[in-house]
């Protein structure tokens, strides 16, 4: 998506330095976003153990969500769009995710693994129908934010700042947040706890049922701020949750579920190999993550940097 | 597996002869019977693996493989007979079926999902890019086939293949059912219950779900040359997790633990959404998923569980 606003693309003459470099830029800020998504899917599987089909869709809505903001607050001053974007992503995630868990996932937790599986499945299928209800199936533009930063020249190639500076700043914030946040706050500790052992934690007075729903307001707000982010660089179309669910999915699955480091990682494997591959094979570039997802799997079934324990056999 | 009682018998005999008579009065509804029919086949498949407590994100892969099997022969060959197709894409289904399936039933719950789920994928994008052979997005019509030597008219034909579907369709239940009756079938329902005694038991867990896994790829198979017969045309689109995501849904709604819910399921998926969709554009989804999340939250066992229990209740009443 992002290879569509490069301005070096004009440029890019048939220099194997640039295409490199182009690449490159694009598969990093490709890969921040990616990974904002595939880091909100693993942190809720980590956690509750659900595998969350809507995803994607609280990504779209996200990218929605920002684009109607945006246009509200433009008119006032367009660099209130920033703030936009991140109130735009915490309203959805916030709401959308604290009624998910609250009202459909809580219900099934404890029934079979499919149950969860398929009731995140159904929130899908509803808010796919409703996304096309409310913001219509013409394609939306809120290019503001990407239009007022400078573009940066980078070994000849020119590029956005906001998508080669701001996305894997913001990416690299997230991830290094969740780290702190996992690792040293007392909020943290309490959610490791109930993922280690839910019952032993709330033998000692921990609240489980505030951990879940907490945990899933994190991961789907993840979610729609990689859709907030997004939304300025592609074109909002229906199906652009469909696309980035399963993405998100074989980037999660190949670093192995509930990993965060090992996500960014692999986001950045994935979003470098896809940039390569769409300048040498263009036609190869959606089969790229899932071949890297099958060969992964197929050695290691707990992920690039998964832990062994996870597999009953 | 299907309790032997009256009831169930009532029931299939009526929703055959249902099947088979009522589109002779509401001719619009013939290809829409066939459609059910031929999803309710693959769902018969992913109710084998459901008894073995393992979902396929991936079963599209086995479906539209069994589409672009007819796909491509029409297309190659010019024409066809459907006789024929029925077993083509089945046994291409089931060749895959084996490949894939030597390396997923390594894998259990989640693993087994996201795997299914990975290689459908890449078949996906493969059909989707694959530009010079499968015309991407667009897909490849399927031209009407002959059956067994004979050709009909439009019309016609919409009737051999409702009647054939639905031979196929009693077919397919009558073996999943015996299936699930043997000893074989009885080990897969041991995978989800205890894989470590099957294990002691001295069977081999996994040669146990690769045979369940080789049979739903075959089941897939056959609906995917049936509803890419019935719809004229095979498109990557057939191959798309959601569409897995429908045939495990399919499942569910149906009740799982019975084959006769792959069917009941099929039916009201196909049927809300064909109303739905003439109806009102972009809402079937939107009901479907409502439908889903009642049948999971208040009724765990399906449409079949709530009948039976109906059924039960008005038993014990005076």
């Amino acid at each position: 998506m992002s290879r569509n606003k490069s301005q070096g693309l004009a440029v890019a003459a048939r220099m194997n330095s640039t295409i490199l470099v182009l690449a490159t830029l694009d598969g990093l800020s490709y890969a921040a976003l990616v990974f904002l998504v595939s880091v909100g899917l693993s942190l809720i599987f980590g956690v509750l153990r659900v595998v969350n089909v809507a995803h994607g869709s609280l990504y779209a809505y996200g990218a929605y969500m920002a684009a109607t903001l945006s246009m509200i607050v433009a008119p006032i001053s367009p660099w209130l769009t920033y703030p936009a974007l991140l109130v735009a992503s915490i309203l959805v995630g916030v709401i959308i995710g604290g009624l998910m868990e609250r009202f459909l996932l809580r219900p099934v937790y404890g029934r079979d693994d499919v149950l969860q599986l398929l009731i995140t499945f159904a929130v899908f299928m509803i808010m796919d129908n409703l996304q096309r209800l409310i913001w219509g199936v013409q394609p939306i533009f809120a290019s503001e934010p990407l239009k007022l930063l400078p573009n940066v020249s980078l070994f000849g190639v020119t590029y956005t700042s906001y998508q080669v500076i701001l996305l894997p700043l913001i990416a690299i914030a997230a991830l290094f947040g969740l780290r702190y946040f996992l690792r040293y706050t007392l909020a943290g500790a309490v959610i490791l706890a109930v993922t280690e052992d839910r019952e032993a934690a709330t033998a000692i007075g921990i609240d489980a049922k505030k951990v879940y729903i907490t945990t899933f307001m994190i991961g789907a707000t993840l979610a729609a701020l990689g859709g907030a982010l997004a939304s300025p660089t592609t074109s909002l179309v229906p199906g652009m949750g469909t696309d980035m669910i399963v993405l998100s999915f074989a980037v999660a699955a190949t670093a192995g579920l509930g990993q965060i480091e090992g996500t960014a990682v692999t986001a950045l494997l994935i979003g470098l190999a896809r940039a390569f591959v769409i300048y040498i094979q263009p036609e190869f570039e959606v089969l790229v993550p899932y071949l890297i997802m099958v060969l992964v799997l197929l050695v290691r079934p707990m992920g690039l940097f998964g832990v062994n324990h996870v597999r009953k056999i | 597996m299907l309790p032997r009682s009256n009831a169930i018998r009532f029931a299939i005999f009526a929703g055959i002869v249902f099947a088979a008579v009522m589109p002779l009065f509401l001719t619009s509804w013939t290809t829409l019977v066939a459609l059910i029919l031929a999803k309710g086949i693959v769902v018969l498949g992913i109710i084998i693996l459901l008894q073995a407590g393992q979902v396929s994100f991936g079963h599209a892969m086995f479906f539209a493989i069994g589409a672009y099997a007819a796909a491509f022969w029409g297309r190659r060959f010019g024409g066809a007979d459907l006789a024929f197709l029925i077993v083509l894409g089945p046994l291409c289904a089931t060749i895959f079926g084996i490949l894939v399936g030597l390396f997923v039933v390594r894998y259990r719950e989640i693993f087994f999902s996201m795997l299914n789920l990975a290689f459908s994928m890449v078949l996906w994008s493969l059909l989707e890019k694959m530009y010079h052979y499968t015309n991407g997005a667009d897909g490849i019509r399927v031209p009407r086939p002959t059956f067994l030597g004979m050709a009909f008219s439009p019309d016609a034909f919409q009737y051999v293949l409702l009647y054939l579907t639905l031979a196929l369709a009693i077919a397919a239940t009558w073996a999943v059912q015996r299936y699930l009756d043997s000893p074989l079938g009885h080990m897969l329902r041991a995978i989800k219950a205890n894989e470590t005694r099957l294990e002691y038991l001295g069977m081999s867990a996994r040669r146990v779900l690769l045979c369940g896994y080789v049979a739903s790829a075959f089941l897939a198979g056959l609906g995917g040359v049936l509803v890419a017969v019935a719809q004229q045309i095979a498109t990557p689109e057939f191959g798309f997790w959601t569409k897995s995501g429908e045939f495990v849904f399919i499942a569910i709604l149906g009740g799982s633990a019975n084959a006769l819910g792959a069917f009941a399921g099929a039916a009201v998926f196909e049927i809300v959404r064909f109303f739905a969709a003439a109806k009102l554009a972009n809402t079937w989804q939107l009901i479907l998923g409502l439908v889903l999340i009642i049948i999971i939250l208040f009724a765990p066992n399906g449409l079949i569980g709530l009948w039976q229990k109906k059924k039960m209740q008005d038993g014990r009443a005076p």
